[in-house]
């Protein structure tokens, strides 16, 4: 398998502050990684470094091509997804106007169209709603949206940021069972952040473990997850 | 299982929040907006029907309200659907007076062609708005309401700046004339003035409402709603903010070259920072976000000026109250009541009305 994704040495800053010191991983092509970490420990931020939305110093290289230092929204256009933590929904807008600002930077309407096709069958809640203003969905509705949100960019990257958030369990396996056909059915490679680690185990492949700004500990779920001695000092369970 | 709770009890006021927010954009022009215009245009007609009531001067104070309605419905398209809050709108409508009254007061045949003094304010106050706009960017919230303010304590005494007095005539300002009818039309000043600014005024309107319906709208309005999922969502949220800040400015000038002509003088202490405070108590009286209330909040600021002045005399002479209300002190109240009314402005109370009209 190639590499899709690799993060060298990524250090991010807010003002004189540093969040990262130095952070390494990887993201195989089509695969699932999964950055875990307790709260401050820099998860958001390492996905805010690689679409540029805060200082940083390191390489963030995309198909063995750095990216670094291009505006965020050329790092959107060349096929990164950000699913922003706390969802980013935009509250006053339809969940339909919602969807068409995704499509903004795609001029291939009939890929617009099937797109759209396809997050309806993924959550077809969705277009229950399509004409609802997006601030008055529900907790777990507004999570859908993000991601449906974020597959209309036509992504090969799909960057999660806490997906499970504030969300019942039952919606939650919900929406993780959708990820997990999205990144087969649509071959969009996922950088999922979690707190929830036993959740976010199942789901990916690798996983790398951050504190205060840098990785700690990191393998392939599987090891990972059957390692008590791991998850009792690294993950709490 | 608490946090799942806790969770869904703020989900409850989130959407309730969300509910309280203007309903989504129409598609297309509501009848009820042509009938308005309709009105309008018929309005000076009905003086041979109602000589009484349809007044010069009357039409005159309604061409003020349309102004207004103009520089209001600018600062909406910034502070209403780009989420940018401004102070300082005062200083953009000082900016497009002074371009339109120094063009008519320096060119010789400018006067005949008042017209062009449009145009010229718009592009004048775009361009400076958008400058402004540049620095503005890496400012949020409250450090751009300080920002705009100090524009708007600035302007006033640039104008009086003794370099530029040549052209801006310092403080005494400069007197202009009021434009004629064109084409030998049967009209009064007064009656040419108001369809003059009716033009304008519905001419902008449209094509607000066409950018806010369209993709750019749709951007700038996710940009208020959250700026960083719009970044991720590919919006080059930099350009569109400095844009609608000269859009904005652009249209806030258009009033301000069209008060030049209305009241033929311009002079700095009309510009002061009560005018960029009015403009946003229009803004919120007449509601936020939202396009027929800028027109609301317009003819508002024009009105509750003018009657805070007579309640407060009515006050004074004819209730015979032992303390003096200033007219300041009336404005103020009539807001409090005003905004205990209708939280979400004029426009907003008056859909919820309707809304439980119909049930
Ligand atoms: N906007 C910000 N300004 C300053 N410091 C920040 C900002 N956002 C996050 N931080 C700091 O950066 C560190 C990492 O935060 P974050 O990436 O949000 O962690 P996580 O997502 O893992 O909870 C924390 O110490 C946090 O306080
Ligand atoms: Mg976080």
């Amino acid at each position: 398998m190639t590499t899709v994704l690799e993060v060298k040495d990524l250090k991010a800053y807010y003002g004189q502050t540093q969040a990262l010191h130095g952070v390494s991983f990887e993201l195989l092509e089509g695969g699932i990684t999964t950055l875990l970490g307790a709260n401050g420990a820099g998860k958001t931020t390492t996905l805010r470094a690689i679409c540029n939305m805060v200082r940083t110093e390191g390489d963030v290289v995309f198909q063995g091509r750095s990216i670094r230092g291009q505006a965020t929204e050329s790092i959107v256009r060349l096929g990164f997804a950000h699913v922003p933590e706390g969802r980013g929904t935009f509250t006053t807008l339809t969940v339909d106007e919602n969807l068409r600002i995704a499509a903004y930077t795609r001029s291939d309407k009939a890929a617009v169209k099937r797109d759209l096709d396809m997050v309806f069958e993924y959550f077809p809640r969705l277009r229950e709603r399509i004409q609802q203003q997006a601030g008055t969905l529900s907790g777990g509705e507004q999570q859908m949206l993000a991601i449906s949100r974020a597959l209309m960019l036509g992504p090969r990257v799909m960057l999660l940021d806490e997906p499970s958030f504030g969300l019942a369990p039952l919606i939650v396996q919900e929406i993780f069972r959708i990820m997990r056909r999205i990144n087969t059915e649509a071959k969009c490679s996922m950088l999922l952040v979690e707190q929830n680690a036993a959740l976010a185990l199942d789901l990916a492949d690798h996983a790398y473990v951050l504190e205060t700004g840098r990785v700690v500990m990191s393998g392939p779920s599987d090891v990972v997850k059957n390692d008590e001695n791991i998850r009792k000092s690294y993950l709490g369970y | 299982m608490a946090t799942t709770e806790t969770a869904a009890a703020a989900d409850a006021v989130a959407r309730q929040a969300a509910t309280a927010e203007p309903p989504a954009r129409a598609a297309a022009v509501k009848p009820w907006v042509w009938a308005v215009v309709a009105v309008a245009f018929v309005l000076p007609l009905l003086k041979f029907v109602i000589p009484g009531v349809i007044s010069d001067y009357r039409l005159f104070v309604i061409s003020t309200m349309m102004i207004a309605a103009i520089a209001v419905l600018g600062l909406n398209l910034l502070t209403g659907f780009n989420g940018q809050i401004s102070l300082g709108h005062g200083a953009f409508y000082a900016v497009g007076a002074y371009t339109a009254a120094v063009m008519l007061d320096k060119i010789s045949w400018m006067p005949d062609y008042y017209f062009l003094t449009i145009p010229a304010a718009a592009v004048m106050c775009f361009v400076v708005g958008y400058l402004f706009g540049l620095p503005a960017l890496r400012l949020e919230g409250h450090y751009l309401a300080l920002a705009t303010f100090a524009l708007a304590l600035a302007v006033p005494q640039l104008l009086k700046y003794k370099w530029l007095e040549g052209l801006t005539g310092g403080v005494q300002g400069v007197v202009l004339l009021k434009p004629s009818p064109p084409f030998g039309l049967p009209l009064s000043e007064d009656q040419w003035l108001y369809y003059y600014i009716l033009v304008i005024m519905v001419a902008l309107y449209f094509i607000a409402f066409n950018i806010l319906r369209g993709r750019n709208g749709r951007a700038m309005m996710a940009i208020r709603d959250h700026q960083m999922a719009a970044d991720t969502m590919g919006i080059d949220t930099a350009q569109y903010k400095t844009v609608t800040f000269g859009i904005s400015a652009a249209y806030t000038g258009i009033a301000g070259a069209l008060s030049a002509s209305a009241i033929a003088y311009v002079a700095p202490d009309s510009f002061g920072f009560f005018l960029s405070i009015s403009l946003l108590i229009g803004l919120v009286v007449g509601g936020v976000a939202s396009l027929a209330g800028s027109i609301i909040g317009g003819v508002f600021t024009v009105l509750v000026q003018n009657s805070a002045q007579a309640l407060s005399k009515f006050v004074k002479n004819d209730l015979g109250l032992p303390f003096d209300l200033s007219a300041y002190a009336v404005y103020g109240i009539l807001l409090l009541i005003l905004m205990y009314v209708m939280p979400l402005g004029i426009a907003g109370g008056i859909v919820m009305a309707w809304r439980r009209l119909r049930g």
